[in-house]
């Protein structure tokens, strides 16, 4: 078998382990926390008796030991079966899939904008270190790293949807406009810029600082002196030789968080109104809607340890000295 | 002075290929000295090899920096003076115009092969590069050329290795490699920074023969910059010797080498270690202070990540003995185990079997409480001087600070301390001071004060003296024989340099892939040695003719 094929099996095997282990946890968490849907559903309905909050636990199967439960549940994993929201009466991985597209949509452009900007400015400011671009490029990094996420949205909202009305402060698409083809991508792009600049600004920051620092210490390394001596131009230097080496540890730290923009997405989904998962966990878990909060943890999950067996195949590929062993 | 020579040219010789003219380098302001280099001249002929000699803080690297238009911005900038390369003044050239310069008719390479190669590109088209700057060959040739080149340098399988990334190739391999970029384009001139002194003996030896060979073969000029006479007496057709930013000595290398003119260069000829056996002798009789029994180690590693998995077997084998009073050499190459042995009596490491006796008691049977008493009797000195001292410690508190673990008093330890810096010859005022106040050799005499104070009776010193000048080696290897004599100290000299052991060692051990391959009295071992390996060893020291030849004025105190 070729090692590839093998790594990937190996990886794949091992991270049903790790999503077993995910899955039982996740279980166990949520039910450690106050309250259930019952609670919820039968305080929503108005002044609600025991007797009808006892109805609705057996009806959701709420009044079986945990473990049951539990056995219930991880038997419907298995079986590729989400669950099913009482709350909304359909079935979870419907309104999974239903809200996954914008959610991936809106963190993979906030991660390239923020992998892409980040390296490009700290790159810059390494280049210029000491002078007045490195200054202003640290200080703004510094900024946007400090700042709450939500705060930024608010004042980019602020800025640009209220006093100068340029972009859309909220939502996906301009509703009953009816677009489609060109204008409609034109329109979800103009929905989308806000959200994605608040989501990425902040990833960006610590991209911008890492690489700064990662192509500082790659520039003074011998190897690039050699480059020079070869007689070969800053510019070629920095790209051919610089680069590549400076980036490989903002690779490792990106891999990481490519998993936790999903997080991060619960924030500004619920600042712009984005109709996403991260919407979808917050309403969730508002009413205790168990088996949709375990789903999107489930997605969550399997993304996570999709982007670390990616980012590891990304190393082999670009860092020559990673070799694959299994 | 001997500077002025080419002022006056001889009608008919050749002009020289590179003239440097009163070249000044101006430090930063916060600099110690105003000029890192001042009024520096020499000149390179074609088919020549120049060797700059000099100490650290020289300008002998700075200069060749200079010429080559690499150095640093905006710290280093030349203040005055002229490089003439071929009567064109580099100096005033545009960057353009250096670039073109810089890897096509001038080429450099430089001390650390490990670092000088970029790790994520293969070497032939590091190679290669230098090709595309300079060339408009076509990928065929281009192709052609690296592999004629990797040849030429005499690596093996050329077509392969040029594929190879730069981990896979040893330190000697990769200046190799180095060696066959700079040289790509047929420069007129090759600038050789230090590029063996980070390479071992018989590597060092190869790459020499090698510079010679091309050089002669394609009657190139080439700037070697060293700091070691032995190197140069090997390869050197005229020297410069350089001091403090100026050159104190400029003339043919058999005069130089054998009548030095300028005080400083006989004391730099005088410092480096004679390689002559110690005369007295040591009674090895008696009970063994420290038996090494049949210590192996094997290292491992990598795991099941996508990592490298290696298996490395260290000390295989190994039985060694030392004496009361006793200096007991361990050399050989890099990875020869030497460290791994002197890290397992220390404790340091844990061997995977045989037995360590200290005064009988095995150490390695002992738990870590069990240990602990012999942590004193059993000190260290490592090599790099600049790591091993706790840079946020005053030297007091960090020579007081074993004898404090022990359960001296805290005043009595710091006034011990204070002694011992007298005894290391330091002024008993350093030990307010912060270490990186000191430099390298004062800070190596802080690391013997350390491990004297307390009161060892085996003192390993780990390549003490390979991190210093010459100058510096000279007066701390004397301190440690002094010390060794006036307390009877046992030691574990750990040095890859065999001139180095066979001044300080009584006993040498001869190391080679984790065996002592050769053990016995210094002088049997250097003057008689058995093993091939030793034999290669010793060939392969630079300089051995001029240093049979030409005793050292000074010899050593008897």
């Amino acid at each position: 078998m070729p090692p590839m094929l093998q790594f990937l099996l190996s990886r794949l095997v091992k991270a049903v382990l790790v999503l077993g282990v995910v899955v039982i946890l996740n279980f166990l968490l949520i039910h450690a926390a106050p309250g259930d849907p019952a609670t919820v559903m039968a305080g929503e309905a108005g002044a609600a008796d025991q007797a009808f909050v006892d109805q609705l636990r057996t009806q959701f199967g709420l009044d079986q030991p945990l473990y049951v439960q539990l056995g219930t549940y991880v038997g419907h994993i298995v079986q590729g079966d989400l669950g099913f929201s009482f709350r909304q009466q359909r079935p979870v991985a419907d309104l999974l899939l239903e809200r996954l597209p914008a959610t991936v949509v809106l963190t993979l452009s906030a991660f390239v904008l923020a992998l892409v900007g980040g390296v490009a400015l700290g790159l810059l400011a390494a280049l210029n270190v000491g002078k007045w671009a490195d200054s202003a490029i640290t200080v703004v990094a510094l900024l946007s790293y400090a700042t709450p996420i939500y705060w930024v949205g608010l004042m980019l909202v602020l800025v640009f949807s209220v006093n100068l009305g340029w972009l859309p402060a909220f939502g996906y698409e301009t509703i009953g406009a009816g677009y489609s083809g060109v204008e409609k991508l034109a329109d979800i792009g103009s929905h989308m810029f806000l959200p994605v600049v608040t989501l990425g600004l902040f990833y960006m920051a610590v991209y911008t600082r890492m690489m700064r620092a990662s192509a500082l210490e790659v520039a003074s390394m011998d190897f690039v002196k050699t480059a020079r001596a070869k007689g070969q131009t800053e510019w070629n230097i920095v790209t051919r030789h610089v680069l590549r080496n400076a980036i490989l540890p903002i690779l490792t730290v990106a891999g990481i968080q490519a998993g936790q923009l999903i997080g991060g997405s619960i924030l500004v989904e619920s600042v712009f109104a984005w109709p996403g998962l991260g919407r979808l966990t917050f309403d969730a878990v508002l009413q205790r809607d168990y088996q949709v909060l375990l789903g999107v943890f489930f997605v969550t999950s399997v993304l996570v340890i999709a982007f670390n067996i990616l980012t590891d195949l990304l190393y082999v590929l670009i860092d020559p000295r990673v070799e694959i062993t299994t | 002075m001997p500077q002025t020579e080419t002022e006056t040219q001889a009608p008919g010789v050749a002009p020289p290929l590179l003239e440097i003219k009163n070249l000044t380098v101006a430090l930063p302001d916060e600099a110690e000295r105003p000029f890192a280099v001042e009024k520096v001249r020499y000149t390179l002929n074609p088919d020549e090899i120049l060797c700059v000699v000099g100490e650290s803080g020289s300008g002998k690297s700075v200069t060749a920096h200079a010429i080559m238009g690499l150095l640093p911005k905006p710290d280093l900038r030349i203040a005055a003076g002229r490089i003439l390369y071929r009567g064109q003044n580099i100096v005033a050239m545009s960057e353009a115009e250096q670039r073109a310069l810089r890897g096509h008719r001038i080429a450099m390479i430089f001390q650390e092969p490990m670092t000088a190669l970029n790790p994520l590109m293969r070497v032939g088209d590091q190679i290669e590069e230098a090709l595309i700057i300079h060339t408009d060959l076509d990928r065929k040739a281009r192709k052609a050329r690296v592999v004629e080149m990797l040849d030429a340098v005499g690596l093996p399988s050329p077509e392969t290795l040029r594929k190879s990334y730069p981990f896979r190739l040893s330190g000697g391999q990769r200046q190799r490699v180095m060696i066959a970029m700079a040289l790509a384009l047929k420069p007129d001139i090759l600038i050789a920074d230090e590029p063996t002194t980070a390479l071992d003996v018989t590597t060092q030896k190869q790459i020499l023969d090698l510079i010679k060979t091309i050089q002669r073969e394609h009657k190139m000029a080439v700037l070697f910059i060293t700091h070691d006479f032995g190197v140069v007496a090997e390869i050197a057709d005229r020297v410069a010797v350089m001091r403090h930013g100026r050159v104190v000595e400029l003339g043919p290398a058999q005069e130089v080498l054998t009548a030095p003119k300028a005080e400083y260069t006989r004391a730099l000829i005088d410092s480096l270690p004679h390689g002559r056996p110690t005369d007295a002798t040591v009674a090895r009789g008696g009970p063994a202070l420290l038996a090494a029994e049949g210590v192996t180690k094997v290292y491992r590693s990598g795991g099941t990540r996508v990592s490298k998995r290696t298996e490395l077997v260290v000390s295989d084998n190994i039985y060694l003995t030392i004496h009361p009073g006793e200096t007991v050499g361990l050399v050989g190459e890099s990875g020869s185990g030497k460290s791994t042995l002197a890290r397992a009596i220390v404790g340091l490491l844990k061997p995977d079997g045989g037995r360590i006796l200290f005064q009988g008691t095995d150490l390695l049977s002992l738990d870590r409480a069990g240990f602990r008493p012999f942590r004193r009797h059993v000190q260290m000195v490592f090599q790099d001087p600049y790591a091993s001292l706790n840079p946020r410690h005053k030297v007091a508190e960090i020579i007081a600070q074993g004898p404090i673990a022990f359960g001296t008093p805290r005043a009595e330890a710091l006034a011990r301390a204070r002694e011992l810096l007298g005894v290391v010859g330091l002024d008993a005022s350093a030990g307010g001071r912060y270490p990186h106040e000191f430099s390298g050799g004062q800070r190596q005499r802080i690391s013997i004060a350390r491990a004297l104070a307390m009161e060892p009776q085996l003192l390993i010193a780990d390549e003490p003296v390979s991190a210093l000048d010459a100058s510096v080696q000279a007066q701390v290897l004397d301190l440690l024989a002094d010390i060794k004599a006036k307390l009877n100290l046992a030691m574990l000299f750990i040095t890859h340099d065999l001139r180095v052991a066979a001044q300080i060692c009584d006993t040498v051990g001869v190391m080679q892939h984790g065996r002592i391959v050769e053990y016995g009295a210094a002088t049997e071992v250097f003057g008689h040695p058995t093993d091939p390996y030793t034999r290669a060893l010793l060939d392969a020291i630079p300089g051995q003719a001029w240093h049979a030849s030409h005793p050292p004025s000074g010899g050593p105190p008897s």
